[in-house]
């Protein structure tokens, strides 16, 4: 049980919430047209006459598009349908320049699904998708260039687009977080859409509703658009859900209406009013044939599937016995899974793990790089963890080790040799250490065999600093106790 | 020299072969008919340079024997058909000074063949209207017209009153629910609705999707099929062609018609039948009797609901369709205060009557709340009577009806400017078959008593042009129609 | 179903076209006189009938994910009545 639950003056209340995310799809050319998808080419040079709505000018389906959808879809576990129709959606706007989009309505090619999400807590739960559909993208309209014009590009006008619908299953912001992170790195893995909500090729439409703990039913929700981080979407989540408590705690009711969540304020607040209410008008789309897919395309993409990380993360606790919260931190990106697997397979899998997600990060970090501009390869860190696990060095050694391998690049067995610091572990060596350090110490040496056994750690300090550090800590324990009793 | 524009292509073609003239002395002959019956309105672009230009080209084609199906011959173009670099209009304000930088699929076989464009054609604005009274240019005059001036039909009143008239060897035009076969019959011509499918719409200006198909108007049978071969096949720029064989209709004049079954529909001896038109009818179908042909006694239930569907289902499309003229990327643009102000003012002042009260019938019939009850409903209905077809097509190969209820009737009518109900109905025997996909011919039958074409149709299963060549040729040959002098 | 003069006002909204008032009866009558005459359809049992979409009973042929046409602004923007900086130019767009 992982909702958040909102205490009224008068009663405890729950969230329901569902999104709506729409995905631009990774293809070389449009939807529907041969026009290059490329983001940031000059004002309306991705464009044909297609997607200039010119008089007479057709659409033609893109069969990539057709294939990453089918793709996602497995993906979200959802059933794949056969038949699917285009539709039209009519609406007039300055960036969508057939007074209509193509979308699909009735008869969506992807139908109900699941994702699985993982909690910090440890839980998990499935959301339930209801649908994906595809559909054209907008241009886009440009209003701070002249005070008194609109300027619209069409370069986006067209560029393919998942929308992907969930059931109303969220009951707390942290569930819709960690939906919109497996989402991203469920599209991520297969590569059918780049994920990045800050570029707006994902954005999210936010449902929000309340109802009392035990109640039946929905009360009246409202839409947030195109909310633009994951941050973003869970504080909208809790503000408006905190506002309609208010509201309803107050008497008020809820009228069904489109907001806006301001970023500065962490508030929603109500999008102008339109004179008339949309009528979308949907209908089907005669300029295009009913989809139908045949099986041997689908088993062709199933073919092509990747391990997508939930399948992932339950191999890293399975095989490699990481703990839930690590895998999960682990798969979030394909790339970073993979270097994961790289560096743990054959060596100890959790002390891979930890050393990854701590000073492997954080020196990534530091220096400002990507994974790929990492000058240790995942091989390498795999063989320092074998260092330790095999006694050559010890831990301490092997920060140091690890500082110089992300400055060299060098393999840790070279830096180990070269340098000298493999950990002292023959027996007679350390013995000599601990003989010059118990003569140099009678005092200490007469107070712990008068009782004081504390001094313990303190021998073992001195035989680690005078082997400067190489020696294995787990034997001058053993063997300062047999020479002290 | 004889006049020239009286030739048909087929003896054109001879003429040019033989080099008994050449391509630029046809063209010219074509241009000076075309000065003499200006005040037809037939014309609403003149190109004399650029076809007299083709048609040098052209004889240089001859001159090495390299001619192809349609070298030097001269074409009239309806307005619908978008021509790379010379105004297209729909004969809308709308479409106030549109050049397309692209040529229609369409035209661009007719241009390879080595067709020579005398310009575009007058029709309905954007192909509504059965009268070509509702363009923006004006009506054309029927060339049939004695001391009243008559409609030449619509919408391709240009294309048919042209041919008519020997302004061009023949035309382009198209049919959403008669447009080619009404005007044809009104001014005496044989004009051809293909299968839907056949003729790509690529660079066809859309009304109705779904019904929208292009087709010839020519002098006799042979030259329609001339010119279908060229302008039908498969587009893969147009999803809704269709990939059948194109095969050489030509070759099924002559051919015998012993045994074809044809069929005479119950459900159209309406009220509104002319009586001369009816007296047509038996005789026709006694002429196919004569060559062989069975007649038998068809049903097709539906018919009476035809017109009803056909003026939901054809606005729903084109009030979609017709969105993208908002004044924004090309065509006519009306200032306003805001982007809103603009898309009225612009599409007030662009659009005509019948257009703009076909956009509002098509929202109304799409909107919320009324889309069950009329658009699905009617989609309902065109199955019921497509399927009609289909069975009526298990008993005959063939079905003959007249064209057109009456034959062509004045400019400016009252009654029919008052109640488009009234107007509509001259479309009764043609919609029904455009509902269904169904090729169909008219050819002319007779004169009046007052003089005027009447026109009789051929209806044929889809894709299944080859009978009606077959029967058309027998029927034209055995009425030995004469045009006008 | 008739429709009234408030209807016909969000029609042509939605259409974008202007009726002026004086207009809007005229206009509610004729669309009144057209809907009585389709009206004629609910005659016909359509229960279990499927809506026809498309006369043509193939499917839709998927085209190659190739890049065929662009880098061509002008042509895009040639017959613009408005231009600026390679954009096309409206009437301020207020959100």
């Amino acid at each position: 049980m992982t909702g958040m639950i909102i205490e009224g003056k008068t009663a405890k209340w729950e969230i329901v919430c569902g999104l709506e995310i729409h995905c631009q799809i990774i293809s070389k050319s449009k939807m529907f047209s041969g026009a290059s998808t490329h983001y940031g080419s000059d004002a309306n040079e991705n464009v044909s006459f297609i997607d200039a709505g010119m008089p007479g000018m057709l659409p033609t389906l893109n069969e990539q598009c057709v294939r990453q959808a089918i793709k996602t879809g497995l993906g979200l576990n959802a059933k794949i349908n056969k038949y699917s129709e285009f539709a039209r959606k009519n609406y007039f706007y300055a960036d969508l320049p057939q007074g209509y989009q193509i979308s699909q309505f009735k008869y969506p090619i992807v139908g109900e699904g699941f994702v699985k999400i993982d909690l910090e807590d440890g839980s998990s739960k499935n959301i339930g998708i209801e649908r994906l559909h595809i559909e054209q993208d907008a241009g886009k309209s440009i209003h701070d260039i002249s005070p008194t014009k609109s300027f619209i590009d069409l370069n986006r006008a067209g560029v393919g687009l998942m929308e992907i619908v969930t059931k109303p299953d969220f009951r707390s912001p942290e569930e819709a977080g960690a939906f919109l992170r497996e989402l991203r790195s469920i599209v991520r893995y297969l590569g059918t859409c780049d994920g990045n909500m800050d570029e707006g090729s994902m954005r999210c439409d936010v449902n929000v509703s309340v109802r009392k703990v035990g109640e039946e039913g929905f009360r009246t929700r409202n839409e947030m658009k195109n909310v633009n981080s994951v941050k973003f979407v869970m504080q909208a989540i809790e503000s408006e859900a905190r506002r309609h408590v208010e509201t309803y705690e107050n008497g008020g009711t809820i009228e069904q209406e489109t907001r806006q969540f301001d970023p500065a304020t962490g508030k929603t607040k109500v999008m102008r009013k339109k004179e008339f209410a949309h009528d979308y008008r949907y209908f089907p789309e005669p300029d295009l044939l009913p989809l139908v897919l045949d099986d041997a395309m689908i088993e062709e993409i199933k073919a092509e599937m990747v391990e997508l990380p939930d399948a992932k993360k339950a191999r890293f606790v399975h095989d490699l016995g990481l703990t839930p919260y690590d895998a999960s931190v682990l798969c979030e990106s394909r790339e970073t899974a993979e270097w994961f697997e790289k560096a743990a397979y054959g060596h100890d899998a959790k002390k891979v793990a930890n050393w990854m997600m701590g000073d492997f990060f954080a020196m990534l970090n530091e220096k400002k790089i990507t994974l790929e501009e990492s000058p240790i390869s995942p091989e390498n860190l795999g063989k320092l963890v074998d260092l330790i696990t095999s006694n050559v060095i010890n831990g301490k050694t092997a920060k140091d080790v690890f500082e110089i391998m992300a400055e060299t690049g060098d393999s840790p067995d070279k830096i180990v040799e070269e340098r000298g610091l493999k950990q002292v572990t023959d027996t007679a060596a350390i013995e000599a250490v601990i003989d010059e350090v118990i003569a140099a110490n009678p005092d200490n040496v007469a107070a712990y065999r008068g009782g004081k056994v504390a001094l313990m750690g303190w021998f073992v300090g001195q035989v680690m600093k005078a082997s400067k550090g190489k020696a294995n800590p787990g034997m001058v324990n053993e063997l300062l106790k047999k020479k002290l009793s | 020299m004889a006049d020239l524009t009286k030739l048909t292509i087929s003896e054109a073609r001879n003429g040019l072969k033989n080099k008994e003239f050449t391509t630029v002395e046809l063209t010219e002959a074509y241009l000076k008919k075309m000065d003499e019956c200006r005040k037809l309105n037939a014309f609403v672009c003149e190109a004399p340079e650029k076809a007299l230009e083709q048609a040098r080209a052209s004889q240089e084609k001859y001159n090495h024997n390299s001619a192809g199906d349609l070298e030097g011959i001269p074409l009239g173009i309806k307005d619908l058909f978008c021509t790379k670099g010379m105004a297209t209009t729909a004969c809308s304000n709308i479409l106030k000074g549109f050049v397309p930088p692209y040529e229609s699929t369409v035209t661009s076989k007719l241009l390879e063949a080595g067709a020579v464009f005398l310009g575009k054609l007058n029709l309905d604005e954007f192909a509504m209207g059965g009268s070509n009274e509702t363009s923006a240019f004006g009506p054309v005059v029927n060339p049939w017209s004695k001391d009243v001036p008559l409609v030449a039909g619509g919408s391709s009143g240009g294309s048919a009153a042209a041919v008519a008239a020997d302004m061009c060897a023949a035309a382009t035009g198209t049919d959403t629910g008669g447009s080619i076969r009404q005007p044809s019959a009104y001014c005496g011509v044989t004009g051809m609705k293909p299968t839907y499918g056949r003729c790509s719409r690529y660079g066809i200006i859309a009304f109705a999707s779904s019904l929208d198909q292009a087709g010839p108007i020519a002098k006799d049978v042979r030259d329609c099929a001339i010119m279908l071969k060229t302008m039908a096949g498969y587009d893969a720029k147009d999803s809704t062609s269709a990939r059948e064989n194109v095969p050489d209709f030509e070759s099924f004049l002559g051919q015998d018609i012993k045994g074809m079954k044809v069929g005479i529909p119950a459900e159209y001896r309406v009220d509104a039948l002319d009586e001369e038109v009816a007296a047509y009818w038996r005789k026709a179908s006694e002429m196919l009797k004569s060559r062989g042909a069975e007649i038998v006694d068809i049903s097709l239930p539906h018919t009476k609901y035809a017109l009803a569907t056909y003026y939901i289902v054809a606005p729903a499309e084109a009030s979609s369709n017709l969105a993208r003229y908002d004044g924004l990327r090309y065509g006519n643009r009306v200032d306003g205060a805001h982007l809103d102000d603009m898309y009225i003012n612009s599409r007030t002042a662009g659009f005509g009557r019948e257009v703009k009260r076909r956009i509002m019938m098509g929202t109304y019939v799409l909107s919320a709340g009324y889309y069950d009850a009329y658009y699905l409903k009617a989609q309902k209905v065109r199955r019921l009577i497509r399927d009609d077809f289909v069975k009526a097509f298990e008993k005959c190969d063939l079905i003959l009806t007249p064209t057109a209820p009456t034959a062509a009737f004045p400019i400016g009518d009252k009654s029919m400017q008052d109640n488009p109900i009234l107007m509509w109905l001259n479309d009764i025997f043609t919609v029904a078959v455009s509902l269904a996909g169904l090729p169909a011919m008219s050819l002319p039958v007779g004169l009046s008593s007052q003089g005027l074409p009447l026109g009789m149709q051929l209806i044929g299963r889809a894709f299944d042009e080859a009978s009606i060549f077959k029967a058309a040729a027998g029927l034209e040959q055995d009425i030995a129609f004469r045009g006008i002098k | 179903m008739a429709i009234d003069k408030e209807t016909v006002r969000r029609i042509a909204f939605l259409s974008r076209l202007r009726v002026e008032d004086d207009k809007i009866e005229a206009v509610e009558n004729e669309f009144n006189k057209i809907l009585n005459w389709v009206e004629q359809l609910k005659e016909v049992d359509t229960e279990s009938v499927e809506p026809l979409i498309s006369v043509n009973e193939n499917h839709l042929i998927l085209r190659k994910d190739e890049v065929t046409e662009g880098n061509q602004a002008e042509a895009v923007l040639a017959n613009a009545p408005m231009k600026e900086y390679g954009y096309f130019a409206v009437p301020k767009v207020v959100e």
